[in-house]
């Protein structure tokens, strides 16, 4: 059996008299997709960073793919991308990624920031240096970077926080991608609908605590349906798919007009909501 | 050699060769290359008209002209070792400004940090680079200072060889202590610390002096002390000594008592102290590193 893409046991970290984290527990299997959702402050980017090795734990363990995080041989198998990140403004994005190819010991050559860069849709980008280009496209390069040397564990803290749509598409199909190659993901990100589409497991933190954990679906439970008859908007809650079908059959039986059905926001906002509020209180 | 050791050298060069290019694309070097002809131009004049005009002065004071002409020609290359020394602890600080710190807080360090490569080869490799641009500075620097007193005076020092290279590690000695104050300070705060430092190492080299001429014992103690606690100090006094080694009295006088920090003779025991001395700075340098959150 292989080792997990992530094993993180009672990580507890403190700045000073900040406590970021306290007693998180966390375990990415290898090809698993996993959402780290929480308000702000949580320690959402304090996790990813111990992780990584950026930042030392106070009290606790994490390993990757078997080896202690921070080590050497656990940085050689992970690509990140920080929440907060510059890359130096007199580099080409081109030479960005071929110093990176170097420390992450790629042999992928010319080809592989080819192929990257177009994966990330920055092509045509001329003779242009990081300096002179925008928000997005630096945010998009993070990403390519982070996928140099075709990494077993991908960090990304909020990866898409300053792309257009289509750029959030373009990672959703990214996401897709590095799971269908079985490598692992942890997303950091406050898009509960990016999460929902993507993810196999979301992990709620809340205060430095682990609120709640699981799968998607376990998560959110019903799906919530919004009906529009002449009687006005039911908001009806489904627990499984066949409900819904089920309700509509009644409300024509009934003698009702159906005019239109639709999704009523997201579920996982609702648990998302009653987890982080519960741990509030 | 483990394979371990030929990936640490290999990352070490990719980040060598990033911070050798950062140097020449931020137009530090143009700035500093401006500045440094401005200086070399006044220099030149200065030669030119010192020797004019002390020519005159000298013919009539000394019945032998030699001595007179070491003592101005050691005087005039007193001040380029000086300058060359300031010029070079400018260079340094500039291209050690920010390596950890000041780069963590912007966003810089982090996505190399996360690569399979120390924080210690990080910093050596930074080292490396800055002492590659900075050596070749102060070497090249001092070799047309040099020139110029040849010239325009007809003065070569002694061991003009000796003299590049105790200048070149002065100029390393800074750029270690730079790179240690990186770990612990943010930019703008590293460059004003490590020039207040360079700043005391000169006040303690006057302090010797002026302990010297008053025949203060304690003066002059604290003044070996503190030189050899910032050891571009030792460094540049043992420069200054090693220029006139084998001159007449009245140039070692000069150099003994001049206004740009006075020759003393450490010994050989400095070189090995000095090679401990950076050793330690890093070490502690990577040390720190290790145990920064970033
Ligand atoms: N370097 C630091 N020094 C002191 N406290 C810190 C530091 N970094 C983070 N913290 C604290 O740790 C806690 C968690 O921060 P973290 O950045 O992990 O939150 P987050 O969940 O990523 O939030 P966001 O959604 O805003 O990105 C916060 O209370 C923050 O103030
Ligand atoms: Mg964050």
């Amino acid at each position: 059996m292989s080792a997990p893409a992530v094993e993180v046991r009672g990580l507890t970290k403190s700045y000073g008299a900040i406590t970021a984290l306290s007693g998180v527990d966390l375990r990415i299997e290898p090809g698993q997709l996993v959402g780290l959702l929480g308000p702000n402050g949580a320690g959402k980017s304090t996790l990813t960073k111990l992780i990584c090795g950026l930042v030392r734990p106070s009290a606790g363990s994490a390993t990757v793919l078997g080896h202690p995080a921070g080590s050497m041989a656990s940085r050689a198998r992970i690509g990140y991308l920080a929440e907060l990140f510059r890359f130096p403004q007199w580099l080409t994005p081109d030479e960005v990624l071929r110093l990176h190819q170097r420390l992450a010991c790629s042999g992928g050559g010319a080809v592989e920031r080819g192929a990257l860069l177009e994966r990330v849709g920055l092509v045509d980008l001329g003779p242009r240096r990081v300096g002179e280009i925008s928000k997005g496209m630096a945010q998009r390069l993070g990403l390519a970077q982070a996928m140099i040397g075709s990494p077993q564990l991908l960090l990304l803290d909020e990866p898409t926080s300053a792309l257009d749509p289509i750029g959030r598409r373009l990672v959703r199909d990214i996401l897709v991608g590095l799971r269908e190659r079985g490598a692992s993901v942890l997303l950091n990100s406050h898009l509960l609908s990016e999460v929902e589409q993507v993810c196999d497991s979301v992990t709620i933190i809340d205060a430095g605590r682990v609120v709640a954990s699981g799968s998607v679906d376990g998560l959110r439970g019903g799906r919530v349906v919004e009906i529009e008859t002449e009687a006005g908007i039911e908001r009806f809650e489904a627990t499984d798919r066949e409900a819904i079908p089920a309700r509509i059959r009644e409300l024509v039986d009934a003698g009702r007009s159906v005019y239109g059905v639709r999704e009523s926001g997201s579920s996982l906002e609702d648990a998302y909501l009653e987890a982080v509020k519960g741990a509030g209180e | 050699m483990s394979a371990a050791t030929l990936s640490a050298l290999a990352a070490g060069r990719a980040i060598a060769g990033y911070a050798l290019r950062e140097s020449l694309r931020r137009r530090i070097l143009g700035v500093v290359g401006a500045l440094t002809a401005l200086f070399l131009v006044l220099f030149a004049l200065g030669a030119h008209f010192a020797f004019e005009d002390s020519g005159r002065v000298g013919s009539e004071l000394s019945t032998d002209g030699s001595g007179f002409a070491d003592y101005r020609g050691a005087t005039l290359l007193g001040l380029a070792m000086f300058a060359t020394l300031f010029l070079g602890a400018v260079l340094a600080t500039f291209l050690t400004l920010g390596v950890v710190r000041g780069d963590a807080e912007v966003g810089l360090l982090q996505s190399l940090l996360v690569r399979p490569v120390s924080r210690r080869t990080i910093l050596v490799a930074r080292l490396a680079a800055a002492t590659m641009i900075g050596s070749a500075y102060v070497a090249g620097v001092f070799a047309i200072s040099i020139g110029i007193t040849a010239l325009f005076g007809g003065y070569t020092p002694d061991n003009p060889i000796a003299v590049t290279l105790l200048l070149v590690l002065a100029v390393i000695a800074i750029t270690a202590i730079s790179l240690l104050a990186s770990v612990f300070l943010s930019g703008t705060a590293q460059g004003i610390t490590v020039l207040m430092i360079y700043g005391s190492g000169l006040t303690a080299g006057l302090l010797g002096q002026i302990g010297d001429a008053l025949r203060a014992e304690t003066l002059v103690n604290i003044s070996r002390v503190t030189s050899w606690g910032l050891p571009f100090e030792a460094l540049y006094q043992q420069a200054l000594y090693m220029m006139s080694a084998d001159r007449s009295a009245i140039s070692k006088a000069v150099l003994g008592l001049g206004p740009f920090g006075g020759a003393v003779h450490s010994g050989p025991a400095l070189y090995p102290f000095v090679v401990a001395y950076l050793i330690a700075m890093i070490a502690f340098a990577a040390f720190a590193f290790e145990r920064r959150d970033i």
